[in-house]
C-alpha cells in the first residue's frame, strides 16, 4: 500500500488536556487512522533531534505512536522508522534511570527510571498487521516515555525526587 | 566548634562557587552539607560550616565577593545525619501556573504531619512543575491523603501523582 505523506502538524504544549488524558483504541485501518498516522510520521521529521511522538501531542487523543530512535547516540536496537496502532507493553525488564525531555515540555529534563529491555505489540496502520518490536536501550526509553502519552502521563509524573528535575540547559541534555 | 548556615546569593558567572568556597577554605572553615542550584540567572547556595569562626566572622569573609551573605550559628537537628522517621514519598504536580499552588499542596502534607524534605519547582511558558520529597508520619492514612491531595489539585487544574520512594538499592 502507497503511504500518504502526510502532514507536519504543531505539537501541543503541556499543560493541555489531551496530554492528561488516556488516548482511545483505534482501528488501524480506517482511513482517519491511516492518515493521522502520516501526520505523526511527518511531525516526527521535521525536528530532527525528535526521536518519537505520540498522537495525542498533536492533538488526537489515538492510541498511535511514532519513532525512530536510530540517530540517537545511545541507541543500540533500532527499529528504523515506525508508527505503531494500538501499541500494548509486554514485557519490560532491566530498570535503570536515564535523563529524558519531551517535544511538549520545553525548558525542563528530568531523570527518570525506565526498563532497558522491553517487548511492545501493537498494528500497522492500513494493513493492521501485527508487529512486534523488541527494543533496548535508547529506543527503548523512547517507545515507553511515548507509551507513557497514551496513557496521560508526562516523565514528570514519573521523577523520582526533587532533585532529579533539571531545567534544559544544553541541546544534549535529553 | 561551632556550626554556622550561610546563604550565599548572586548574579550567575563562572567561578562564584570557587570564589566562595576559597574563601571559606582559606580561613579553615569545613563545608559540611550543601547545595546549590540556579534561579532565574542567579545562584543560590547554602551551606552548613562547620568551624572556629563564628557566623559574623563567616560573613565578614565572604564579604569582599560581590554576593549576598548571611550565615547563623545553628545546632545539629535530630535529623542531621540521620534518616528521616517516616514513610518516604514522592509528590509531583504539574499544571497551569498560578498564585497559591505550594501553599495549597503543602498545606494538604502539613494537615497529617507530613515533612516536605526536598523540593524543586520550575515554570517553563505557561507549565507550573512542582517535585516535592516527603516524609509521612507511619499511622497516616496514605489513601485518604492521596484523595484530599486529588481534590486540592483538580479545584487547580493540576495534575498530580503521589507515591512511595524507590529505593535506590545498588
Amino acid at each position: 500500500m502507497k503511504r500518504a505523506a502526510g502532514r507536519a502538524r504543531h505539537v501541543l504544549d503541556a499543560p493541555h488536556p489531551i496530554l492528561s488524558t488516556a488516548a482511545e483504541q483505534v482501528d488501524p485501518a480506517d482511513p482517519n487512522v491511516v492518515a493521522a498516522a502520516a501526520d505523526l510520521l511527518a511531525t516526527l521529521r521535521v525536528e530532527p533531534s525528535l526521536t518519537g511522538l505520540a498522537a495525542p501531542q498533536i492533538g488526537l487523543s489515538w492510541r498511535l505512536i511514532a519513532f525512530d530512535a536510530r540517530r540517537h547516540p545511545r541507541s543500540r536496537s533500532g527499529a528504523g522508522e515506525l508508527v505503531v496502532v494500538n501499541p500494548l507493553l509486554a514485557q519490560a525488564a532491566g530498570w535503570r534511570g536515564g535523563r529524558e525531555g519531551c517535544a511538549s515540555i520545553t525548558g525542563l529534563t528530568a531523570e527518570v527510571r525506565r526498563a532497558t529491555r522491553i517487548t511492545v505489540h501493537g498494528r500497522l496502520p492500513g494493513t493492521g498487521d501485527p508487529v512486534t518490536i523488541d527494543a533496548d536501550s535508547f529506543e527503548a526509553r523512547c517507545i515507553q516515555h511515548q507509551l507513557d502519552h497514551l496513557d496521560g502521563l508526562l516523565f514528570l509524573d514519573r521523577v523520582p525526587r526533587a532533585l532529579a528535575l533539571h531545567r534544559k540547559l544544553h541541546s544534549c541534555d535529553s | 566548634m561551632g556550626l554556622s548556615a550561610v546563604t550565599v546569593l548572586g548574579v550567575d558567572r563562572p567561578g562564584v562557587i570557587a570564589a566562595v568556597t576559597g574563601s571559606l577554605a582559606d580561613c579553615g572553615a569545613n563545608i559540611q552539607d550543601s547545595t546549590m542550584t540556579l534561579l532565574g540567572g542567579h545562584v543560590a547556595m547554602m551551606l552548613l560550616v562547620s568551624g572556629d569562626l563564628s557566623s559574623e566572622q563567616l560573613v565578614k569573609q565572604l564579604d569582599t565577593l560581590d554576593l549576598v551573605v548571611t550565615a547563623s550559628a545553628v545546632d545539629a537537628r535530630r535529623h542531621f545525619g540521620c534518616k528521616a522517621g517516616g514513610l518516604g514519598y514522592v509528590l509531583t504536580l504539574h499544571g497551569p501556573d498560578r498564585p497559591g499552588i505550594i501553599s495549597a499542596v503543602s498545606g494538604v502534607l502539613a494537615s497529617v504531619g507530613g515533612n516536605i524534605t526536598g523540593m524543586s519547582t520550575r515554570l517553563t511558558g505557561r507549565l507550573y512543575v512542582l517535585i516535592a520529597d516527603v516524609d509521612i508520619p507511619e499511622p497516616v492514612d496514605v489513601a485518604a491523603l492521596m484523595c484530599d491531595l486529588a481534590t486540592v489539585g483538580s479545584g487547580l487544574d493540576l495534575e498530580i501523582t503521589f507515591r512511595p520512594v524507590e529505593p535506590d538499592l545498588l
